[in-house]
C-alpha cells in the first residue's frame, strides 16, 4: 500500500501543509481528518506544499483542489502532479451537483404503495380482458391448439411435479390422522377417524395442498422462464416474426395445467388417505379392510368430485398469474425475483380466496 | 518498455474443444493493445483469462508482474484494485443507479466521506462525457451508448493503470463508437493507461490501437503493429483486412 503524509507547520499568521509521499484514494481520508480539527479560516495565508509528492491520482488532486477552493491559498507544486492537477482543473463540473435523493412524507409513500396495488389490480384485469376477449378464440380452430408445447408443458409441469406432490400429501394425510387419532382415542371414537380423513383429505387438503406445490414450483417456473425471455428481448423477436406469445407460450401452460390439476389431486387424494390408513392401522387399530369398508359408507362420491373441480380453477389462476408476472417483468434482473416471489404469493392467495369461494357455494348448494 | 501483461503458452479447453493451444503475447506500458480474430477464436476468452475470470488448462498468465497460477488470495484482491474492466454491455449494477454504480469500488474499498465521494463521481461521469443530471438514473433509464460510458466511469473510479475493454465499440452507432475512440484515447493520453482490447470494429481498430494480437486457429498468427499485419498468413487476416492498401 502506498503512503503519504501531512506535516502541518503554523508559523505567525501563515500555516503550511506539507504533502509527501503517494497522495491516493486510500490516504486522503486521513488527511481530511487532520485538516478538518485546524480551523483553516484563522490563518491569513494558507501555504500547500506539494513539492515532495511522489504521485498523485484524480481523487487526491480533487482534494487539493476543494482545499483551494474554500480558502485562498498558495500552491507550491511539482512537475509530477501538476499534469493531473491540470486534468482535474479541466474536466471537473462546477455547475451542476449530483441530484440528492428526494425525502417522501409518510402520506405519500402510502399513497403511492395503494396506489401501485390499485394499478396493479387494473393492468391484471387488463391481461384477463385481453387473454379472454383477443386469445380465446385461437381454440375454436385445433390447428392452432400447439399440441407440441403443451405435452411439453404437462410433462414439466405436472409429471415431473407428481413425486413431490405425492410426497406432501402423503405427510400431510399423516399428521392429520396422527393429530386426530389421539383426540379421537379420549372418546373411543377410532372408527370416526375415516369420516374425518375422507372428509378434510378429499374436499380441501388435497386440492389446497396440490395447487400451493404447483404455485411454488410450477408458477414460479412459468414467471421466471417467461421474465428471461422478456430481458433477452425474445419475446420482441417472436412479435417480430409473427408469432404471437400467447399463442406459443401463454395458452400452452394454461391448458397443460387445467388438464393436469384434477389428476395431480386424484393422486393427491390416493397419497393422502394412504398417510391415514397407515397412522390408523398403527395406532388405531383399525385394519385396512375396516377402513375402505367404513370409507366405502360413509364418503359419498360427491366429496371426490367436489375436490378434483376445483382443480382446472386453481391451475388457471396459478399460470394466468405466474405469467402474467412474468410478462411484467422490466429490462433489469432484480425484476425477475421480485416478480417471480409475487407470483408465488399471488397465487397461494388467489387460490386460497377461490377455495373459500368455492366452500360456501357447495355448503349452501347442498353438495 | 516494462512488460505489463505476459502470456506464455496459454492453452484453453472447453470440454473436449480445444480453443487455445499455447499461446504468447505481452503487452508492454502505455499501450492500446488490441486482441482481434474471428468470431469464436476465443478473444473474449483469453481477456476473461486475464482478468481471472476463466480458468486455463496449461500455460502462465502473468498480469502487473504477478503470475496468475501461483497467486495468493490477497494478491488478487489487489490486482483487481489495480484494473478496470468494461464490459460487452457494460454490466452496470440494475439495481443502482449510474452514481451508485461509479461510487461502489469507492464506497467499498477507501473511507472516503461521502462528500468526497460525490466529487469523484461527479468528476469521472464528466470525463468520460456524461452528465451530472443524469447520475440518478438506474441502468435501465439509459441508452446503450450511456450504458457503455457509465461501465467506462466505473471502471476508472480506483484509477486503474490497466484497463480491459470487451468491445467497446460494438452496438454502438457510428458516431457514438468515434467519440468513444477519441475518449479511449484521450484517457490513455490524460492518465497513462495501459488498454487490451477486444475489437471487431475496423475502425476502431485503425484509430486507437498500437499494437494487435489476431487469435486464428487456435494460435496467435501475429502480433505486431498493424502497418506489418499483411505479412500475417491467415484466412481471417487477409479477408478482414483486405480494404487496407
Amino acid at each position: 500500500m502506498k503512503i503519504s503524509s501531512l506535516k502541518v507547520n503554523i508559523s505567525d499568521d501563515t500555516l503550511s501543509l506539507v504533502f509527501s509521499g503517494d497522495l491516493s484514494l486510500y490516504t486522503i481520508a486521513s488527511h481530511q481528518e487532520q485538516i478538518a480539527k485546524l480551523s483553516l479560516s484563522t490563518y491569513k495565508e494558507i501555504v500547500i506544499d506539494l513539492r515532495l509528492i511522489n504521485s498523485i491520482d484524480t481523487a487526491a488532486a480533487l482534494f487539493i483542489q476543494n482545499l483551494q477552493l474554500e480558502n485562498s491559498t498558495t500552491l507550491i507544486e511539482n512537475t509530477k502532479v501538476q499534469e493531473t492537477l491540470a486534468l482535474v482543473e479541466k474536466y471537473t463540473d462546477k455547475k451542476s451537483s449530483l441530484k440528492k435523493k428526494e425525502q417522501r412524507s409518510f402520506l405519500e409513500v402510502v399513497g403511492k404503495v395503494f396506489y401501485n396495488y390499485y394499478v396493479g389490480f387494473i393492468s391484471f384485469m387488463e391481461f384477463m380482458g385481453l387473454l379472454f376477449a383477443t386469445k380465446f378464440h385461437y381454440l375454436k380452430s385445433s390447428t392452432n391448439i400447439r399440441f407440441k408445447e403443451i405435452a411439453f408443458e404437462i410433462n414439466e409441469s405436472a409429471i415431473k411435479a407428481l413425486g413431490i406432490i405425492a410426497l406432501t400429501s402423503f405427510l400431510i394425510g399423516l399428521v392429520v390422522a396422527y393429530q386426530s387419532a389421539f383426540q379421537l382415542k379420549i372418546y373411543g371414537a377410532n372408527i370416526f377417524i375415516v369420516d374425518m380423513l375422507g372428509l378434510s383429505i378429499l374436499r380441501e387438503l388435497a386440492p389446497l395442498i396440490t395447487a400451493i406445490v404447483i404455485a411454488g414450483r410450477s408458477g414460479s417456473a412459468f414467471t421466471a422462464q417467461i421474465g428471461a425471455m422478456k430481458i433477452t428481448e425474445e419475446l420482441d423477436a417472436m412479435r417480430t416474426m409473427g408469432f404471437d406469445p400467447y399463442v406459443f407460450l401463454v395458452l400452452p401452460r394454461i391448458i397443460a395445467l387445467m388438464l393436469m390439476m384434477p389428476l395431480l389431486i386424484f393422486v393427491a387424494d390416493i397419497m393422502g388417505m394412504l398417510g391415514g390408513i397407515l397412522v390408523a392401522n398403527i395406532d388405531l387399530n383399525i385394519t385396512t379392510e375396516l377402513f375402505l369398508d367404513r370409507f366405502n359408507e360413509v364418503i359419498a362420491a360427491k366429496h371426490f368430485f367436489v375436490g378434483i373441480v376445483k382443480g382446472p380453477f386453481f391451475a388457471f389462476l396459478i399460470a394466468s398469474i405466474g405469467i402474467y408476472r412474468g410478462l411484467k417483468v422490466k429490462d433489469d434482473t432484480q425484476s425477475i425475483g421480485f416478480n417471480t416471489t409475487k407470483s408465488v404469493v399471488e397465487s397461494i392467495f388467489a387460490v386460497i380466496v377461490c377455495d373459500a369461494i368455492f366452500s360456501i357455494a357447495f355448503t349452501n348448494l347442498g353438495i | 518498455m516494462k512488460h505489463i501483461i505476459e502470456v506464455e503458452g496459454v492453452r484453453t479447453v472447453f470440454d473436449k474443444r480445444v480453443v487455445h493451444d499455447g499461446l504468447n503475447l505481452s503487452v508492454c506500458e502505455g499501450e492500446i493493445y488490441g486482441l482481434l480474430g474471428p468470431s469464436g477464436c476465443g478473444k473474449t476468452t483469453l481477456l476473461r483469462e486475464m482478468v481471472m475470470l476463466q480458468k486455463y488448462q496449461a500455460g502462465n498468465i502473468k498480469v502487473l508482474g504477478k503470475n496468475l497460477n501461483t497467486i495468493s488470495s490477497d494478491d488478487a484482491q489487489e490486482l483487481r484494485r489495480q484494473w478496470g474492466v468494461l464490459f460487452q454491455a457494460g454490466a452496470l449494477f440494475s439495481s443502482l443507479s449510474i452514481r451508485d454504480n461509479i461510487a461502489l469500488p469507492l464506497v467499498e474499498y477507501t473511507d472516503l466521506s461521502e462528500n468526497m465521494i460525490d466529487e469523484i463521481v461527479k468528476f469521472k461521469i464528466h470525463l468520460v462525457g456524461l452528465k451530472a443530471q443524469d447520475a440518478h438514473l438506474f441502468p435501465s433509464q439509459i441508452s446503450g451508448g450511456m450504458k457503455k460510458k457509465a461501465g467506462l466511469a466505473r471502471a476508472l473510479s480506483m484509477d486503474p493503470k490497466l484497463l480491459f475493454l470487451d468491445e467497446p465499440t460494438s452496438g454502438l452507432d457510428p458516431i457514438s463508437a468515434r467519440e468513444f475512440d477519441t475518449l479511449i484515447l484521450q484517457l490513455r493520453e490524460m492518465l497513462g493507461l495501459t488498454i487490451v482490447m477486444v475489437s471487431h470494429d475496423l475502425q476502431s481498430i485503425y484509430d486507437t490501437l498500437d499494437k494487435v494480437a489476431i487469435i486464428d486457429e487456435k494460435k496467435i498468427v501475429y502480433e505486431g503493429s498493424l502497418s506489418d499485419v499483411k505479412s500475417a498468413k491467415s484466412a481471417f487476416v487477409k479477408t478482414f483486412f483486405r480494404e487496407m492498401k
